[in-house]
């Protein structure tokens, strides 16, 4: 017990550390460290995290964190993963703290940022393909996502909205092809 | 002490009331600083470019250096453990829900909506970085050639190339790094 929050505490502290650009970015290094190595997730279920997380309050990488660490090992599962998640902030902001805004100012720190964007970039749209062929399976889906990508673009609300009117969307969906389903 | 059991529930309120993710606590920092004085909007500003600057999630990343301006590190401690505790304790009892409910054709339904939605939405999130990336600059739309190239070599070298595809997504950020400051993106 003990050692398995020690090694959820662990992950999750890594998983925090390599995350540049918040949430997420923490998609790709999900995906390689608890989906793959660890097998704690499918990526299913990585994305159903996600969805809560948006229409949920707080962080989504710390609501990602608890769901998965529940899962592992009940509560204090959830906490020591959560833990882990926010441990490297903890150090790293109270180190900077004294010399933050003169760090962030430095040249070298703002090339080496950009750089690293790029990276994210290429990373999260690779983690959208994985996603893409697990979540985006028939016509409906297909519509939704579109449309929700569309509505995320072009509209300025809350992703709460999206993500309640998709759940109520795959429930209707659902409810009506079994009643088909059945008159067939 | 009344001063940390302060911090605590300030914290505590931006990680109840934020829906959506780490740039939704921004909004409950900018009343909290308003309110106490414990920050000023300006290191505020300072503080989001910070975050965006060093690794894990902005909102933590924000708490933490608020809490740490406020108190020192004790401060720091306490105000992510604020920002932190309603989210354990609502996803705590969702994830309960969801594991009691898990053959549930509602609940059901509802994953198979929220999954394109998921995918959707973080699509749209790597969009925003995309534009940030390759489209800035001081004038209007200039296309980053710099950084378009870098990513067409690390599509190619995380999609394509047999030997380095399954390398660890963080080499690529280091590499990444390295290229940033090597070539003055």
């Amino acid at each position: 017990m003990l050692k398995k929050l020690a090694g959820l505490f662990v992950t999750f502290a890594k998983v925090g550390a390599m995350t540049f650009g918040g949430g997420y970015a923490m998609l790709p290094i999900l995906q390689r460290e608890v989906v793959e190595n660890k097998g704690w997730a499918t990526e299913e279920e990585l994305a159903d995290y996600f969805a809560i997380g948006q229409c949920t309050p707080g962080v989504i990488a710390v609501n990602t964190a608890t769901f998965i660490g529940r899962r592992q090992c009940g509560i204090p599962g959830g906490i020591a993963a959560t833990l882990g998640v926010v441990f490297p902030s903890l150090v790293i902001i109270s180190l900077l703290a004294g010399v933050i805004q003169a760090f962030s100012e430095l040249r070298w720190v703002k090339h080496a940022f950009a750089g690293i964007r790029v990276s994210v970039c290429v990373l999260i749209f690779n983690a959208v393909v994985k996603l893409f062929r697990k979540a985006i399976i028939d016509v409906p889906t297909a519509t939704l996502y579109v449309v929700i990508l569309l509505g995320a673009v072009l509209l300025k609300c809350s992703p709460a909205v999206f993500v309640v009117g998709a759940a109520l969307c795959g429930i209707v969906l659902q409810v009506l092809s079994r009643r088909e389903g059945v008159s067939a | 002490m009344t001063l940390y059991l302060q911090l605590f529930l300030e914290f505590f309120k931006a990680g109840l009331f934020a829906v959506g993710g780490g740039m939704a606590t921004l909004p409950f920092l900018y009343d909290i600083a308003t309110r106490t004085g414990w920050f000023t909007h300006t290191q505020l500003a300072d503080m989001i470019a910070v975050s965006e600057s060093t690794p894990g999630p902005i909102g933590v990343n924000t708490a933490t250096y608020a809490g740490f301006l406020s108190k020192g590190v004790s401060g720091a401690v306490v105000a992510t453990a604020g920002l932190i505790t309603p989210s354990i304790i609502v996803i705590l009892l969702i994830a309960a829900f969801l594991q009691a409910f898990r053959d549930n054709k509602y609940v059901n339904g509802a994953f198979y909506g929220l999954r394109p939605a998921s995918a959707a939405m973080i699509t749209a999130a790597g969009l925003v970085v995309a534009r940030v990336t390759f489209l800035s600059g001081a004038v209007g739309w200039a296309v980053q050639w710099k950084a378009v190239a870098l990513a067409a070599v690390l599509f190619l070298l995380t999609n394509v190339v047999a030997g380095t595809k399954k390398l660890h997504p963080i080499v690529w950020i280091a590499l990444s790094a390295v290229a940033g400051v090597a070539f003055q993106f």
